[in-house]
Formats: C-alpha cells, sequence, structure tokens
C-alpha cells in the first residue's frame, strides 16, 4: 500500500440515498390518495474509504449492507449524494475532459451474473471489442487481434471470437466479463460478487485468474463478496460493512485472528468451515434491519450481544484500536467489564 | 429395524430431442433415522434430480428407469400419483432453495399452512391452526399468531424459508430432503437455519438429506456424505472420513479449491477443465478427462469397491 503519496483511489464520507426524488409513478400514486413512501433508502452513510496502488480490499457484509452500492459509485454507475471521490489524489469530476479518457477508464467493473452481463446477441469479439474501438485505444482494424491477445490473457482460446455467449459455460462467460473489463487497459476493477454465480472448482480457477492478472498486471481490486472465505483469500485488507456504514476495517490476517467488531466477530464463527464438524451453531439472533429506518445509535445494536444504553443512543466512531485496525464499537472505550 | 430410506441402483434419465440425459445414474444410498446425509455435487451432478426423484418429483420428460427406494421399508418407486400425493407433505417431504418455490404469494401463511396439514388429516381447522402455530414455534418464529395472518411479501427471506421449513415439517415428516436451502440467505441467517434445522431432526428423529454444493456445510451438518459427480455417486462414508481422507481424486480436488484451505494470495489448487455434458458420457469414469491420475483402464466403467466399512467409492485409481 502507498503510504505519503495519495492512494490510487479514495471515498471520503460518501453517502447515497435512494427514493429522496418521487418520481412520477410516485406523484401519481400520492395524487390519487396513496399514503407516502416510507422515506428514502439510506443505502450508504458516511463511508471512507482508500485503495493503494497494487492493493486489493475486500469488502464483506450481507444483504443491503450497501456493498454493491460502493462498488458501483467507485465505479461511476451510480452518482453519490454526498461525499467526495478521488482518483490519483484528485476530485472525479476532475477527469470530465476528452483527453482524461484514459483515467476515466482506469475504474473498471465486474459484474456478479455471468449471464445477465453479456449482451446475447453480441458476439464475444463485440462485447470484449467495443469498448476499445469507442474510446480509440485501438483501431478497428485491429479489433480481433486486439480481442485475441485479450482472450489469451484470460485463458480462452482466440478461436472463440465469433461465439455467442450463450455457447459458453458459466465460468467461461466469467471470463469474457473480465476481458471486457480488461480491454480498455484499467489499474482498479471493482468486482462485485464476481465468483459468486460459479462452482467451487470453477470458483477456484477465476480467482486464480484474479490472483495472477493482478500480478501480471499491476492491478488493484476491491473485492466485494459476502464470502469470508473468498475475501481471505484474494484481500490485503478487509472491510466490514453493515447496514451503510463501516464497521470494521483492518489487514486480512489481523482482522480474522482478532475480529474487534461484534458484528465482524459473529460473522468470522457464523462461516461453516470444513474443520468444524456436526458443530452447535450458535447463531446470532434476529433479522438484518431495513436500511429505510435503520436503528438509531449503532446499527447494530438490536442483534448485538454486548449492546449497552450507549449503543442505542449514539452512532459509535471508527477508530484504531491496533496499528491499521479500524473499529465501530463503543466497547473499545468502557473499560472491558 | 430397517434403515428409514434405502436406494438401490437409481437410474433417473431425461429424454430429450438432443438425446438422453442420464441425470442420475446408479445412485444407492441410505439413511438411518435422526440422522443427516449430505449429498453434494457440482451444477448438473444430479443432486437435485436424485432429491426429485425421491419425492415422485420428477417430470416428462424424465422418468425413473430403474432401481428401488424403499423408505421404512416399502417400496415407493412405482407408486401412482394418488399415492405418492398421499405421502407427500406427510412421510417426506422438500425444502427447496427459493422459499417461493413452496409459498404461494397471493394466500396468508395460515391459508396454506393449514391445506397441508387438512390434506393428511381429519381434523378441525382450529386443531390444525393450532398445529401450525407450533411449527412456527419450531423453526424459531416469534409472535405466530402475528405471523400466520400475514401474507409471503411482507416476510424477509430468512424468515420466508423458516415458513416454508415449518410447512415442512408441519405433518412430522419421517424423511426431509433440503435443496440447497441456506444458498440464498446471509450468513448470519444461514447460521440460525442450520441451528434450527440440527435440532428439530435431533427433537424429532426424522432423517434429513441435505442438498449443497458447499462441503463446509457439509462439513457442520451432516452424519454421512454422499458426493456426486456427472449423475454417479462417486464416493461416500462417514463425514469425517471422508472430509479427511478422501479416497477419489474428485473429493480431493473439491476440499483442494476451497480458499479457506489454501495460504490466503497464493494460487487455489484447481481442478482443469469443467464438468462434461450429461449428453455425451460414456460408460468411463466422468472425471478421467480432469483427473490428475487417470490411466487407460479408467475408461470402462468404474466398480463400486467398498475400501471401508461404511464407504463407498467408484475408481480404479484411487488415491493412497
Amino acid at each position: 500500500m502507498s503510504t505519503a503519496a495519495a492512494p490510487l483511489l479514495e471515498l471520503r464520507h460518501v453517502s447515497k440515498r435512494f427514493g429522496e426524488r418521487a418520481g412520477l409513478t410516485d406523484r401519481l400514486a400520492r395524487a390519487l390518495g396513496a399514503r407516502a413512501p416510507a422515506g428514502p433508502v439510506r443505502a450508504l452513510d458516511d463511508v471512507s474509504l482508500a485503495v493503494g496502488a497494487r492493493e486489493v480490499v475486500g469488502l464483506v457484509g450481507e444483504s443491503g449492507c450497501g456493498k454493491s452500492t460502493l462498488g458501483r459509485i467507485v465505479a461511476r454507475v451510480i452518482e453519490p449524494s454526498g461525499g467526495e471521490r478521488y482518483w490519483k489524489g484528485r476530485p472525479y469530476a476532475r477527469y470530465e475532459s476528452r483527453e482524461a479518457r484514459p483515467e476515466r477508464l482506469a475504474v473498471q467493473m465486474i459484474f456478479q451474473d455471468p449471464f445477465a452481463s453479456l449482451n446475447p446477441r453480441m458476439r464475444v469479439a463485440d462485447i470484449v471489442g467495443e469498448a476499445p474501438v469507442v474510446h480509440g485505444l485501438i483501431a478497428r482494424a485491429d479489433r480481433d487481434a486486439y480481442v485475441a491477445e485479450i482472450l489469451g490473457r484470460v485463458g480462452m482460446d482466440a478461436s472463440l471470437l465469433r461465439r455467442f455467449p450463450h455457447q459458453f459455460s458459466g465460468g467461461q462467460r466469467s471470463r469474457i466479463g473480465i476481458a471486457r473489463a480488461l480491454a480498455v487497459r484499467p489499474a482498479f476493477l471493482v468486482c462485485d460478487e464476481a465468483v459468486a454465480a460459479l462452482d467451487v472448482s470453477i470458483q477456484a480457477q477465476v480467482l486464480n485468474l484474479f490472483i495472477r492478472l493482478r500480478e501480471e498486471l499491476g492491478l488493484a481490486y476491491l473485492f466485494i463478496s459476502h464470502d469470508l472465505g473468498v475475501i481471505r483469500h484474494v484481500s490485503d485488507r478487509v472491510v466490514v460493512m453493515y447496514l451503510g456504514r463501516v464497521v470494521e476495517s483492518a489487514p486480512t490476517a489481523e482482522i480474522y485472528a482478532r475480529p474487534n467488531h461484534p458484528y465482524t466477530e459473529a460473522l468470522v464463527m457464523e462461516v461453516p468451515r470444513i474443520d468444524a464438524r456436526r458443530r452447535r451453531y450458535v447463531p446470532i439472533r434476529g433479522e438484518i434491519p431495513s436500511p429505510i429506518a435503520p436503528p438509531p445509535g449503532c446499527h447494530f445494536h438490536p442483534r448485538c450481544p454486548k449492546a449497552f444504553a450507549r449503543c442505542r443512543e449514539e452512532a459509535p466512531r471508527l477508530r484504531e484500536v491496533a496499528p491499521g485496525h479500524l473499529s465501530a464499537c463503543h466497547l473499545n472505550d468502557e473499560p472491558s467489564p | 429395524m430397517s434403515a428409514l430410506l434405502e436406494v438401490e441402483g437409481l437410474r433417473t434419465h431425461f429424454f430429450t430431442r438432443a438425446g438422453v440425459v442420464k441425470a442420475v445414474d446408479d445412485v444407492s444410498l441410505s439413511l438411518e433415522r435422526g440422522k443427516v446425509l449430505g449429498l453434494v455435487g457440482e451444477s448438473g451432478s444430479g443432486k437435485s434430480v436424485t432429491g426429485y426423484s425421491l419425492m415422485g418429483l420428477v417430470d416428462e420428460p424424465g422418468r425413473i428407469v430403474s432401481g428401488a427406494i424403499r423408505l421404512e421399508g416399502r417400496d415407493i418407486t412405482a407408486l401412482d400419483a394418488e399415492a405418492w400425493r398421499k405421502l407427500r407433505g406427510s412421510r417426506v417431504s422438500m425444502i427447496f432453495q427459493d422459499p417461493m418455490m413452496t409459498l404461494n404469494p397471493v394466500l396468508r401463511i395460515d391459508t396454506q399452512m393449514v391445506e397441508a396439514v387438512l390434506a393428511h388429516h381429519a381434523v378441525s381447522r382450529a386443531a390444525a391452526l393450532e398445529r401450525c402455530r407450533e411449527a412456527l414455534v419450531r423453526v424459531g418464529i416469534a409472535s405466530p399468531d402475528e405471523r400466520l395472518r400475514a401474507y409471503p411479501h411482507q416476510f424477509s427471506g430468512g424468515m420466508r424459508q423458516r415458513v416454508a421449513i415449518a410447512i415442512a415439517l408441519v405433518n412430522r415428516p419421517a424423511l426431509v430432503i433440503a435443496d440447497e436451502p441456506t444458498t440464498a440467505l446471509d450468513v448470519t441467517i444461514q447460521g440460525q437455519i442450520l441451528f434450527e434445522m440440527q435440532k428439530l431432526c435431533r427433537e424429532t428423529g426424522a432423517g434429513l438429506i441435505w442438498i449443497t454444493h458447499d462441503l463446509s456445510v457439509i462439513a457442520g451438518l451432516a452424519d454421512d456424505v454422499c458426493v456426486m459427480y456427472a449423475g454417479r455417486i462417486v464416493e461416500s462414508g462417514p463425514v469425517d472420513e471422508i472430509l479427511d481422507h478422501p479416497l477419489h481424486p474428485y473429493t480431493r480436488g473439491l476440499l483442494d479449491s476451497i480458499p479457506s484451505r489454501n495460504v490466503p494470495g497464493r494460487p487455489l489448487a484447481q481442478i482443469p477443465g469443467m464438468t462434461p455434458s450429461l449428453l455425451a458420457l460414456d460408460a468411463g469414469c466422468a472425471f478421467r478427462e480432469r483427473c490428475a491420475r487417470s490411466r487407460e483402464d479408467c475408461r470402462a466403467a468404474p466398480a463400486t469397491s467398498r475400501p471401508a466399512a461404511a464407504r463407498s467409492l467408484r475408481c480404479v485409481n484411487p488415491l493412497p
């Protein structure tokens, strides 16, 4: 991780609320007497994050914690409601000019569903080759040779150029999605559950591809997953989110050995492990609350076995509990009981 | 006393226009009361079709071609539709990956649950409702009276799965088949469901077949495990023996490709290639194209051997 220099990518106090402005259907429904909706979905609440060059940051959390929203904001798929985004120390807005286009292309996204994320009517050569031609990175005449080269990089045969997505298996489609992202020469990939849809043996192949590409091309990743085993394997640093907030962040080995936040602790405990036989599951109680009406104070307090009065009133801030290890929990302020 | 469930040489084939898909090809297994059997395999390995076959839920163009399924000593392979209807939901029941496959979105939970009870028991509506209440409490649903009056869309994913499990258990079946019921759930919710299922098996003595692609879930839950590949069980036995000393190269490969068993950041041990098309299988070992230990005699149909009392194996060149 780069130290003195600015990180490759940085988010400062980013928040995202969905449904703030009523759409046409909402306005119509209300005009016809429907009740006003319950309020915006607070997908992200004051999230800061930095990723260094060649660093892999793993982002874990359960459904609705905002991890995909965060990934999409990083990749410019959606705009944040508040906060700033920086690329190489400069705000995203500074890369809007035509000259800055190669920098703007430097952040690319890999999607979860290898079926839905490829246009079924396009051939591989078009899926992978369209963007570099449109953005003027290569000449149209060189396209097929270029695509063949990229396919080779992701472990696919160049003879498959003329095929359509339906002619491939899930693992091969994932590789096509990765090739499409690599075609515009990115430095940073946002991988949103990129291996979640794959079988175990195929998942290992694709994870290996990610590890190899990182070494060969010097890529940095924001690796989003609900699978703590996968995150542990690929990441240098892990960020844990719960209901729109970062609750803990630490180097990978540290967070698995010494989880600080009760939620992280529960997550690490709950993961089924191959060496834990006929274990007694000790589940954390309760459900993940709705992000429309998150609980006050610490979002985790209704499910937390260690919650006390302050947790219900005041949202804990992220504080350093060990070098490079941040955690947002009031227990760190209290003398241990 | 005979085993709760005995399956012998089950073959379920699908007769498609492109050819015969041997989704389940000579599968044998047995399950005792109160035990959990893990059925592990990747997509297309035939694990779900095995489950459907045990429930009499194989649709055209599929058909059970041969083999025997005995439940509590009774052969149920060739039951007619009416007999199956009596059996399903009372003696055997199934939990699906997506709870909305079980739940009707436009009916209240009480309507659906009471229906399941009255289909098999001549009791009053009030008595049926009381049973449903108990079933909901058993799967860990708080305030069951309120929940009974709700519609499926008012529940979260984990809650819906609990309701689906409650419906599967409401008639106290002897055998429950669970097809990846926690795959779509979050880790903490998965932990809760695994906890409930474990408890229920211990308490009611029902046998449970847990179908999954995830060996780590099996490790924590099952007593025995069957590993399936391309329609066949390649290896089976007690969970500790299979996970600690796998003999089939495929089982070994699956275990080795789990990230937590590898050094972080290093390339994962991977199985090369991909699962073969079930249309193009010959009699030989279906794994041989991907196997580092394959030999000339892998082309012949591998016989089932018994390397230990409770284990079975289908490999001519097993791991030492």
